[in-house]
Parts: structure tokens; sequence; C-alpha cells
């Protein structure tokens, strides 16, 4: 049998031992910087092309035909508060739902499949989810809606909401649920009253991460949302949103689309980098 | 979604899956040139990003001090969080120049003998691909890597320190008491590159063939499904999408949750 000793029987190579560590320890150091390195990049050339045709317009115009400079992108913004917005009235409450079933109700065979079938749903690529709401709402509607694209982005909040409310949940400390049910609160209120309170600056950072994430989804919305390119709000009708604007302006060839698709781009990142920061901040402060 | 693939599932049954002839116009569809670039653009993308990821985690965690730890890591975790779309968008303009300019022309001068490095240098392709695919999964395996070293006692290492092993020995001992776990990481890091769409969809090159040559344009199976889906022409067209979405599913599911077991196993044990 193969054991994991040292062979002592072998005389040991000090000095080789030795630069083998530093050459492993220098190469795992240089590991770390070329992972941060297409980051600082990818975020200093965002910036750098973005933030030079960010202007008033870009939040308050229309897109304009190619060929005319300046428009902007005020309909895909809109358009896209009003998706997270869908999107967070589904995820938000199942999300939180199932993550307090599964904290506070745990132990039993269901809570274990919903938690197995949350962590596969975090898995499923975007673009699977957009076929399901095409299959589910496009098609019985016959047409792209924004109520579609809402509810793809609804699914792929659910499990990020779901996770972060579990974690918080499990942070309460199980004497301050006891002491609540000593003094024979039930225990749904419990749960609603004591723990939900306790742990909510913790879960509002986590739908914020959702929501953050669900801003810069792409690929379910292709063939839901669909993209739309005058003022729209009906949310029975396509509509823009600033990811599929970003893309089908990335892949043009116009010069000056490219620009707006850059200022769109920092706008994402800039939202990211935000809510990643503030979520550090809320989280170091308690823990 | 089992249900709206029915129409193409009836008509090409298990040859869909063995087939390279994808002609909308003909209504000839197979789904093996985007099964063959998913796959092989994933894989790469692993090959690429487990060493890496092995060494920031091992950095991360074994070798600098909290000062260094707390920032690198939020860096790696807002790496985890960009859009895809930015990704692809810097894959286009920044990336793809880059690999036709210097890295493609090295690798063909070192390694031309070799078939895959071969042929026209487009920029665009199954290579890059796999790099951008490669930066996107790097934070995941990393990530889920130190959560495991973490979780391995620091006894272990102090032992192995008593017994005069150097750092990198002791390091080496963690590791390989982590493999599993590691294992469970990259595999889901799999599971998220063969899902990935739209950076994939901007750099790929959305060619349905099967070359050998790493630089050729290939295709993926959510890059066909993002690119035609809207604009799909009938539907025997649709429902052959629909079935590559399906197929897509299933390999995730099975991906994902043969990861998740092996995640769990490790962290129960060590819990």
């Amino acid at each position: 049998m193969k054991q994991n000793t040292l062979k002592l029987s072998k005389p040991v190579n000090l000095t080789r031992r030795k630069v083998t560590n530093s050459v492993m320890i220098s190469l795992c150091v240089i590991a770390g910087v070329i992972t941060i390195l297409p980051l600082l990049y990818i975020f200093f050339y965002t910036t750098k092309s973005g933030i030079s045709s960010l202007n008033p317009d870009f939040f308050t115009q229309l897109p304009k035909p190619v060929g005319e400079t300046g428009g902007g992108m005020a309909n895909a913004i809109t358009g896209s508060l009003i998706l997270i917005g869908i999107g967070g009235l589904i995820g938000i409450p199942v999300g939180v739902l199932s993550g307090i079933y599964i904290s506070e109700y745990s132990g039993n065979i269901t809570s274990t499949v919903v938690k197995f079938i949350t962590d596969i749903l975090s898995g499923v690529p975007s673009i699977v989810i957009g076929i399901f709401a095409y299959g589910i709402i496009v098609l019985p509607m016959q047409r792209f809606s924004a109520l579609a694209g809402g509810f793809a982005l609804g699914i792929l909040m659910i499990p990020t909401v779901t996770k972060v409310t579990e974690e918080m949940l499990r942070l309460i400390p199980q004497s301050l649920r006891e002491a609540s049910l000593a003094l024979g609160v039930s225990r749904w209120k419990t749960t609603l009253r004591i723990v939900l309170t306790t742990a909510s600056s913790g879960i509002v950072t986590g739908i914020l991460l959702a929501t953050a994430r669900a801003a810069g989804e792409t690929a379910p919305l292709l063939f839901t949302s669909f993209g739309n390119s005058f003022w729209q709000t009906n949310i029975d009708e396509p509509m823009a949103a600033l990811p599929l604007q970003i893309f089908a302006y990335a892949i043009s060839p116009y010069e000056d689309w490219h620009r707006q698709a850059w200022a769109g781009a920092f706008v994402l990142i800039f939202l990211v980098f935000t809510v990643n920061l503030l979520v550090r901040y809320v989280t170091r402060k308690k823990y | 979604m089992f249900i709206d693939s029915s129409e193409s599932r009836d008509r090409f049954g298990f040859g869909f899956i063995f087939s390279s002839e994808w002609d909308p116009v003909k209504e000839e569809f197979g789904a093996l040139p985007f099964i063959y670039g998913t796959i092989l653009s994933s894989i790469i993308a692993l090959i690429i990003s487990l060493p890496v990821s092995i060494g920031v985690a091992v950095f991360l965690s074994e070798i600098v001090h909290k000062s260094v730890k707390t920032p690198v890591s939020f860096l790696i975790e807002i790496l985890a969080a960009i859009p895809s779309i930015i990704y692809g968008f810097w894959g286009i303009y920044v990336l793809a120049p880059f690999m036709r300019t210097t890295v493609q022309p090295m690798l063909q001068s070192v390694f031309g003998f070799l078939p895959f490095f071969k042929g026209q240098m487009f920029g665009t392709g199954l290579l890059t691909a796999s790099v951008i695919l490669a930066i996107m999964i790097t934070p995941i395996i990393s990530s889920i890597t130190r959560d495991i070293l973490n979780a391995i006692p620091v006894s272990q290492r102090e032992a192995a320190y008593a017994l005069g092993a150097t750092k990198w020995e002791a390091i080496k001992m963690a590791l390989l008491n982590a493999r599993s776990g590691i294992l469970g990481g990259s595999v889901l890091g799999l599971g998220r590159a063969i899902g990935e769409t739209m950076a994939v969809t901007m750099v790929i090159g959305n060619k349905a063939q099967i070359k050998a040559s790493l630089f050729e344009p290939a295709y993926s199976m959510a890059s066909v499904i993002a690119n035609e889906f809207a604009e799909a022409s009938g539907s025997m067209h649709i429902s052959s999408l629909i079935e590559i979405g399906l197929i897509l599913f299933g390999v995730t599911f099975v991906i994902n949750s043969l990861a998740r077991l092996l995640i769990y196993s490790v962290t129960r044990n060590a819990s």
C-alpha cells in the first residue's frame, strides 16, 4: 500500500528543497498578480473609454440613428429599472421565504431538497432560464414582453437571495430564538419579528447583490424582453435594457455606438463596484 | 423545454447530437459543432484557470498578511461580479487584438508543428473564448479552494513544520488533503464555463465547424441560442435550438450536482 510519508531512506537534499520552496511560493504570488491584472485592466479601460462619452444626454436622450451624433440610453436605463423591478417582485419574496425555510425549519428532508435545488438553480446557465421564460410567457402571449424578461431575471435572483438569507439567519444566535419562544411567542411570529428583523440589514445587502447581478444579465433578455429603440413603458411590449443595448452597440461597426456602449459598460461596472463596496462595509461592521 | 423541443427530437432522434450539419435554410440541424465548441473551450479554460486559481488560493490563505488579503479577496470578488457582457466587450476590443498580434504568433512559432496551433490567426476564435472563460471562472475556483484550505486544521500544518518541512511542503500536504474539494470547485467552474453565453458569443467567432486548430472560429451551445433564437426562421429551427438548450441544461445539471456533492462531502467532514 502506498503511504503518504517522508522518505527517510533517501538522503534529503536541503538546497533542492529550499529552491523548490521559493520557486513554488513565488509562483503562487505570480498567480495572485495575474488574476488581479485583468480586473484592473478591464476596470481602467472601461472607465477611460466610458467616462469620456458619459454626459447628461446619455441619461436623458433616446438613441439616435446611425450617423447622428449624440443621443443616449434613457429608454434602456428606464427599461432596466422596470425589468429589475418585476424581477425583484418575483425573486425577492421567493428567495427570502425559501431562505427562511432552509434556515429555520431545517433538519427535514424537504429543506435539504430545497437547499439542493437552490444550489442547482444557481448553476443553471442564464440562457437556459431565458428559454424557460420564453416557453412559459412569450409563446402563450405570442410576443416578446418586458414581463417575460422580468420573470427570467426574477428566477435568476432567487438562488442568490435564498443563499444570503439563509447565511444571515444562521448567524443569529440560537438563544435569541429560544428567549422569544420561552416568552410564549409563537414560532412564525418569532421568525418574523425577532429573527428576520435582526438579520434585515444582511438580507438587504444580499438583495442588493442579487439586483446588481440581475442588472448586468444579458443572455436571458435576448429573446424575452428583446430590446426596443423607442420610449416604451408598457410591460406588455418589448422593452430595451441597458445590457441589451450595450450588446447591440458593441457588435455594431460604428465608432459612435461603441463609445455609447462603453459609457453603458461603465455605468454597469460602477453599479457592481458600488454595491459590492457597500456590502463589504455593512458586513464588516457586524462580524 | 422537453415538450417544446419535441418537433426536432421526433425528426432527428439521437442523430441530433452526432450530426454536424447546421443549415436553417434546408432545415437540417445537428448539434455536434456546438457541443464540441462548448466542451473544448470550457476544458481549455479549466486547464488555464486551475493552476492559477490554486496559486491564488494558496497565496491568499497561506502566504500573505491580512492587510493584503482583504483588498485582494475583495478585488477577486468583484471580478466574479462583473457582468459577462463587459467581459465580452473587453474581449473583442482588447483581448482579441492582443491575441492576434502577440499570443497567437508566439504560440505558432513555438508549437507550430502541432495541428492545434496551425492556420490563420483571426484574434477571435476558440482559444480567445477559452482565455476569457478562464478569467471568468478563476474567482469561482479560487474562492472555493480558499474556503477548503481554511477548513483544514492549522495543527496539521504545524505538525508538518515541526517535522522540519519547508513552507511549500506544508502547503503541499494541505493541498493533497483538500484535493476532492478542489476537484469540486473546478467542476463547478467548468459548469459555469459551459453555460456562459455573452462573453463567449462575442469572441468565439460564431462559425459552426469542427477544426483541429484552436485559432479557428467555433461556436458554442449557449452562443447559438443567443444568436439565432430571436430570429429563428421556422418552428423546426426554434425546436432545435430549444433541444440544444435542453442538452445544455442536462449537462450543467449533472456537472453541478456532481460538484455540490463533492463539496458537501468535504465540508461536512471538516466541520
